[in-house]
């Protein structure tokens, strides 16, 4: 008689948890943060089409690190239940809190329950009317919802570049400082990045009601210049 | 909030209309007959086409019956940065599928990460019509115009759609609801290839003018309350409303004219 191999549930998550954080470490990392007039999201990205930042909702923004098709069926599903809920109720009742906590509840599922947790971290930031209401939540691998204040980094080597960029950020920067401190923070030693490495969207304070407006590759090679 | 996930076969894609069915949200459903006959029911709107894109218009009336019911309308919307519709008909489910319509647009320009050609808007438009076709037979119809900036080809376009969703586009002006023959005529008249915004402007404010003079059911410029109609172009800056006071001085200008008479 065979028996069945027994694994212990601690190490039955360590090796899920290893897997999705070596499959996260392969991709690039972005960063959003707060300047003058809004939420800034960088990323390092070299497709022009394939996109890492979207919209979602008038004032909310989503990005993902790791495996493309993964984070962007999330995204999908996130348009589909704001639009829904503002349709259903009123714009106003849409918010990234709802939403980060519904994400966090399907990844955290997936990554005890599905044969193969998922390989991506998510980022949701919400404008709020002024800096101090701005929210950034990071949803983890494993369903961990991280709300965070003033910058975020995921994916890649979040370390380093959370300490190179809380050396110089200030929310008083504008858009051409943050974009170069993201630049700076997330080119590797040898070359800076240039506009066409770079995918940068921001949600804009100022705007009417749809906030969310990406950044030309034209446009940005202005502010790297 | 809730995620839904949907099979392969079952899965709406960017359609926010088939969306709203599998969720059961959606709003075209059968209407018993009864109440109908006093629904409020909206009237006149125009669309131009000009040297620098689209003017669009329409009155703030709605009626029920021979009554009133409603001064402030408005039968002309911004459906996205190049497009707008107007719409004549019974007011409830009109402003629904205008409501839709904005929506299905933004969906689909956020799901599929580009947004739609304006001809596709113009198709998308024509389904919601269709769509409605079973409330239409029961006596609340919708009646549409869709215009907009078409980027590609840098000219204005117009639609106008008829009951079961058939949608025509216009080469020079279209005219909708119960003014509809009167205002087309003043437009008839007047319309020149060469028209500029300024002047379309003015034509269509005459032609709204003309409909509420002669149809009941349209409202003219309301000086007691400071309501005038809704104008607005559509060009390759994108929509913009024309202010009340440039309104008022347009219509100071027709009403001049006709005591003049």
């Amino acid at each position: 008689m065979s028996m069945p191999y027994y694994v212990s549930p601690e190490q039955m998550m360590k090796d899920r948890a290893d897997f999705a954080r070596k499959g996260i470490a392969r991709g690039r990392s972005l960063v959003a943060m707060q300047y003058q007039e809004g939420i800034a999201v960088i990323a390092e990205n070299p497709s022009n089409t394939l996109r890492k930042i979207s919209e979602i909702y008038d004032r909310i923004a989503f990005a993902g690190v790791g495996k493309y098709n993964e984070f962007d069926q999330l995204r999908v599903l996130g348009v589909r239940a704001a639009d829904l809920k503002g349709y259903q109720f009123s714009r106003e009742d849409v918010d990234a809190r709802g939403l980060a906590n519904q994400y966090a509840q399907m990844i955290g599922q997936v990554f005890t329950h599905e044969v193969k947790p998922l390989e991506v971290e998510i980022l949701i930031a919400e404008l709020g009317k002024s800096a101090e209401t701005d929210q950034l939540f990071h949803v983890m691998f494993d369903g961990t919802v991280l709300d965070e204040r003033r910058f975020i980094v995921i994916g890649g080597d979040p370390e380093s570049i959370t300490q190179h960029i809380a050396q110089s950020f200030s929310a008083a920067q504008s858009l051409q400082e943050c974009i170069l401190l993201a630049r700076s923070a997330l080119s590797p030693s040898e070359a800076p990045l240039t506009a066409g490495d770079l995918e940068v969207a921001v949600l804009q304070r100022n705007a009417n009601r749809r906030c969310f407006k990406r950044i030309t590759e034209t446009q940005l090679a202005t502010f790297l210049d | 909030m809730n995620f839904l996930q949907f099979s392969a076969d079952q899965d709406p894609g960017a359609n926010f209309g088939e969306l709203l069915k599998r969720v059961g949200l959606s709003p075209f459903a059968s209407v018993p007959q009864s109440i109908l006959e006093d629904m409020p029911h909206a009237t006149t709107c125009v669309a131009v086409r000009c040297s620098d894109g689209v003017v669009m218009g329409g009155d703030r009336r709605a009626t029920s019956g021979n009554l009133i019911s409603h001064r402030g309308m408005e039968k002309v919307v911004q459906a996205d940065d190049f497009s707008g519709v107007a719409i004549a008909g019974a007011a409830g489910p009109a402003m629904e599928m205008v409501k839709l319509f904005q929506l299905q647009i933004e969906h689909y320009e956020k799901v599929e990460g580009q947004s739609l050609s304006l001809e596709g808007k113009a198709n998308q438009l024509s389904m919601f019509v269709r769509n409605n076709l079973p409330a239409a037979m029961q006596g609340l119809m919708v009646v549409p115009i869709f215009a907009g900036y078409d980027n590609d080809i840098n000219q204005g376009r117009i639609w106008d759609y008829d009951a079961t969703g058939g949608r025509y586009e216009e080469r020079d002006f279209v005219a909708t609801g119960s003014g509809q023959l009167h205002a087309s005529t003043v437009l008839r008249v007047s319309w020149r290839r060469d028209i500029t915004t300024q002047q379309a402007v003015e034509l269509v404010s005459r032609a709204l003018w003309e409909a509420s003079d002669a149809d009941s059911a349209t409202g003219g410029p309301d000086l007691l309350r400071g309501i005038y109609p809704i104008v607005a172009t559509i060009t390759h800056t994108g929509f913009t409303r024309i202010d009340d006071t440039a309104l008022a001085g347009i219509y100071n200008a027709i009403t001049t004219g006709v005591q003049q008479r």
